[in-house]
């Protein structure tokens, strides 16, 4: 009896372990690569050459192509997910470096940071097709789940500039804690989670009203607080707990997303900077910048188990089941 | 007649109600006007010690061309219009009766480039009593202290945030005996004031000490003036060079008697900006300022930028373009600027000096940011650069 529950419980971690296999990419800014790590071994399995001081990444809804923005080459490069060719180019405009997919993958949303500027591209025609203008250094851009908003944020501006999809032009203008870095929205679309790298918070919009619903100001002990400069955010399906990445810090908060109290600091490596979950979202996965690797949190136990050496300045991340 | 009068009246009404619309249009776009002046004075053109660096008449105002430019791209989702208006007084002008007659009451915040004494003058004018000035050229530690005015904001590092940025770097080199070398200028001294306090405060022992009081001329004299000049008795570990204007700095790398590095103002020098510095969006700063003024921007140019953006994120922050309400904002715990050094940049309550990140920079280099890791403050970090709080001797009331 006993022994049959025992194996029963190894052939689940087993299956549960092929089922979550995984590959994290993540863009090595000074490297001019590409790591791909498996992140249930903890290992780093290669690197691969992908152009000019890559940064912003993200995989296309069907898990088949990755795009990549090489800030140096000025374009957002398309590869093939499975064998990291190249199939194509974008035209990202100058110095792309943060750009945002919808939810159907066939628009992609870029900020040209240098022409204070939202660049529309139409994936299929491989055409920029619209041209928004927007505050002084647009760097964060997010499109909501349900496709209504994109939502860019300028970091000179210090504003989120509310643009609708459907007529690519902005409706509203949210202002906000200085130097705003990163934003996410809820599953549901009905929050806007805001990162402030400046005044060190996270602040919550609401998406009908497009006002600040609350500001959380983040405090470590033993860290001043212009070290907490919080960056990447990202919010679980379910809006139970939210995290942010916060700089130099060196820490992952993570907050309770119905309360908005923060829960707990992890410590990751040095300024880490993006964030992804896992496809089930039971581990996250952070880059670190100046320590030059990525930390794999277990989010069921909210615990830093382990972090892995990719190479020189990691940047972006993204996830293929 | 009748059937074409009629769709004629109707056109006419539409005509009308357009009108109106518009001018309802135009009513909910009035903007709320932030005026700022940008004083400064013409400057004689130093001789040339080479030919390898051309003298840049216009530091600091094409900083607050870009600056006034994203103050607006912010106005105009904010309904706000920021309008600089640049007054420069020829070489002869006087400076007190055109800022009097030029400046006069239109103009509630000023940007003042102008250097100590004309800083000081232009401050206690009865009529800029009521005004904001923002000094973006001096780096006197007196203007920040014993000289210090209620109505003035300093932007640039003063010489002593700037010594102890290099101290704290120098500590952390473990490289803690010093020999001094200063020029024969007034601003030399203050340097060399300077660099002494900060070797006081952080444990440094300046081991030598002399004035340079040879000659200017590099291609005749440096390579054995400067070998005999630094054979010194004590051993030391950098040179620390004191000499503003660079009339002699740059001849002592390489030409010491010993092998040593020279720090101060040549070599490694502490700065609020550099053409080396890319790092927290720098590089986009870079980018913007050379496309707009085609050379790389100066530190006056960062300063200038700096003071306008202060006053366009106070005004966004208070939707105010009263001095007093900007002020109150600037001077307070909410204030927080962007300065692409990392840190959110603020002004110091007793003082009035914006307190910020010193870079370290070689010619070609950005060597270190300060404060350096390590030297820690119970408030900010910041704040272990310059004269804090308990140091300053600075008396104004608010």
């Amino acid at each position: 009896m006993m022994k049959k529950n025992v194996l029963g419980l190894f052939l689940m971690v087993v299956t549960a372990g092929t089922a979550q296999a995984e590959t994290v990419f993540v863009t090595l800014e000074k490297d001019n690569a590409l790591a791909v790590v498996d992140p249930i071994d903890g290992k780093l399995i290669k690197t691969v050459e992908i152009g000019q001081r890559p940064r912003g990444i993200a995989i296309s809804p069907d898990n088949k192509f990755l795009y990549v923005a090489t800030s140096d080459d000025n374009t957002i490069k398309i590869i093939d997910a499975e064998t990291l060719k190249e199939t194509g180019k974008l035209p990202s405009g100058e110095d792309p470096e943060t750009f945002a997919l919808n939810p159907a993958g066939d628009k992609l949303y870029v900020s040209n940071e240098d022409d204070s500027q939202v660049t529309v591209i139409d994936i299929k025609l491989k055409k920029a097709v619209k041209q928004i203008k927007v505050g002084v250094e647009p760097e964060g851009i997010t499109v909501s789940p349900d496709n209504h908003w994109v939502a860019s944020a300028s970091e000179t501006t210090n504003m989120v500039h509310w643009i609708d999809t459907k007529t690519n032009a902005i409706v509203e203008n949210t202002l906000v804690d200085p130097r705003p870095r990163a934003l996410n929205f809820t599953a549901d679309s009905q929050q806007l989670w805001v990162t402030s790298e400046m005044a060190g918070t996270l602040m919550i919009l609401d998406t009908k009203t497009k006002q600040i619903i609350k500001n959380i100001k983040f405090e470590v002990q033993g860290v001043t607080s212009d070290k907490i400069q919080p960056v990447g955010v990202i919010i679980d399906k379910d809006r139970k707990r939210g995290y942010v990445a916060l700089g130099p810090a060196n820490r992952v908060a993570v907050v309770n997303a119905q309360t908005f109290e923060v829960e707990k600091y992890l410590l990751v490596g040095q300024r880490v900077w993006n964030l992804a979950f896992s496809p089930d979202q039971k581990r996250l996965y952070t880059t670190n910048g100046t320590s030059n690797d990525i930390s794999l949190i277990d989010l069921e136990t909210q615990t830093v188990t382990k972090s892995v050496g990719v190479g020189t300045y990691p940047w972006g991340v993204a996830v293929k089941p | 007649m009748r059937p074409i009068t009629l769709p004629l009246q109707i056109t006419v009404k539409i005509l009308f109600v357009i009108h109106l619309l518009s001018v309802n249009f135009v009513h909910a776009e009035a903007k709320q006007i932030i005026n700022i002046a940008y004083f400064t004075q013409e400057q004689k053109i130093p001789p040339p010690l080479s030919n390898l660096d051309a003298f840049i008449p216009n530091k600091g105002v094409l900083g607050s061309e870009l600056a006034i430019d994203d103050n607006n791209t912010t106005g105009q989702f904010t309904g706000q219009k920021f309008v600089l208006k640049k007054f420069v007084v020829p070489l002869d002008g006087n400076v007190v009766d055109i800022f009097n007659k030029e400046v006069g009451n239109q103009f509630s915040t000023v940007v003042v480039n102008l250097p100590a004494e004309l800083t000081n003058k232009i401050a206690d004018l009865p009529i800029a009593k009521q005004k904001l000035l923002f000094d973006v050229a001096t780096v006197d530690d007196a203007l920040r202290n014993e000289q210090c005015r209620n109505n003035v904001l300093h932007i640039l590092p003063n010489r002593a945030m700037r010594a102890d940025a290099l101290a704290q770097y120098m500590m952390k080199k473990r490289w803690n005996k010093w020999f001094l070398v200063i020029g024969a200028t007034e601003e030399d001294r203050l340097f060399a004031d300077a660099i002494k306090r900060a070797a006081k405060r952080f444990g440094i022992k300046i081991v030598e000490e002399k004035t340079w009081e040879h000659t200017y001329d590099a291609r005749r004299t440096a390579q054995s003036d400067v070998a005999v000049f630094t054979q010194v008795d004590d051993d030391y570990d950098v040179l620390v060079v004191a000499d503003e204007q660079g009339q002699f700095g740059e001849y002592l790398e390489y030409r010491t008697w010993n092998a040593r590095p020279v720090i101060g103002t040549q070599g490694l020098v502490a700065t609020s900006w550099h053409r080396t510095h890319e790092q927290w969006g720098a590089v986009q700063i870079q980018n913007r300022f050379k496309e707009q003024a085609g050379r790389w921007m100066e530190e006056q140019d960062y300063a200038a930028y700096l003071a306008i953006r202060a006053i366009g994120e106070a005004a966004t922050r208070t939707k105010s373009n009263d001095v007093n309400q900007l002020k109150d904002y600037m001077l307070s715990d909410a204030f927080a600027l962007q300065g692409y050094k990392g840190n959110p940049l603020s002004f110091r309550s007793w003082d009035g000096q914006l307190r910020q990140p010193v870079l370290l920079a070689a010619p070609r280099s950005l060597v270190a940011v300060a404060p350096i890791e390590g030297f820690l403050h119970p408030q900010t970090e910041l704040d272990t650069l310059g004269y804090d709080q308990p140091e300053s001797t600075c008396k104004w009331s608010k």
